[in-house]
């Protein structure tokens, strides 16, 4: 089961923060269709210029390959300080 | 070190703490971040951190800044959760030979702790809540740099 989390405002217009999706999507790209199957509005936010993805608390750009046990987090515009 | 804290902190200890037993040192530079009211219109401002990664994010950026600015030691404090205006939200201090090493070192790290470092901002105030993201002005700071 992958774990998805959402950070920011992102987590603000799905209502939710984390999730498992079981079965488990095998490419990000399919990750990312699912969750936007589910809400549109979520997908569209995830795809916005900006959003970075971290798999495994790394970030990766672009495609990636799944497995069971992944940790995907999206990551709006970051702020500190 | 580098920490990351829900419990308000006081920087004069932190500073006192830093400058201890370093006879070699001859520069610490200390910056300290205060939440801002904005005039009534920030209550509270709420900070989100992805635990572990945030935590290698910046000790990333740490290593790049000792290694830049060939600094002796280095300190990174943080608030994360809820902070009320006037409360220390960041403290970062740095040591280093000589002064202009410490100065650019800290500035540098406060740069990149406003754009790059895992924390998203959202400030709640009389009028509901809105996430902070970093302005132009965030941007052009971190240019600088390059």
């Amino acid at each position: 089961m992958a774990r998805v989390l959402l950070f920011g405002r992102l987590s603000d217009i799905a209502g939710w923060r984390e999730k498992t999706l079981d079965p488990s999507p095998t490419r990000l790209s399919d990750l990312r269709a699912q969750l936007a199957a589910e809400d549109a509005a979520l997908g569209e936010a995830l795809a916005a210029p900006g959003v970075q993805v971290a798999l495994d608390q790394v970030l990766v750009r672009g495609d990636a390959t799944l497995s069971t046990r992944s940790e995907v987090a999206f990551l709006p515009p970051m702020s500190g300080g | 070190m580098i920490s990351l804290t829900e419990q308000g902190f006081d920087p004069g200890p932190l500073l006192s703490g830093f400058c201890c037993g370093r006879a070699e040192t001859g520069a610490v530079a200390s910056f300290t971040g205060l939440a801002r009211g904005e005039g009534g219109a920030t209550k509270v401002l709420e900070l989100e951190a992805y635990p572990g990664f945030t935590e290698a994010q910046i000790g990333a950026i740490a290593e790049a800044a000792k290694a830049r600015f060939e600094l002796h030691d280095l300190m990174i404090v943080h608030r994360i959760g809820k902070i009320a205006p006037g409360e220390p939200i960041v403290f970062v201090a740095t040591a280093a030979a000589h002064r202009r090493a410490a100065f650019e070192a800290c500035d540098y790290l406060m740069d990149y702790l406003k754009s790059r470092a895992p924390f998203w901002k959202k400030e709640h105030g009389p009028d509901g809540a809105r996430w902070i993201e970093p302005r132009d002005e965030d941007h052009a700071d971190i240019a600088r740099w390059a």
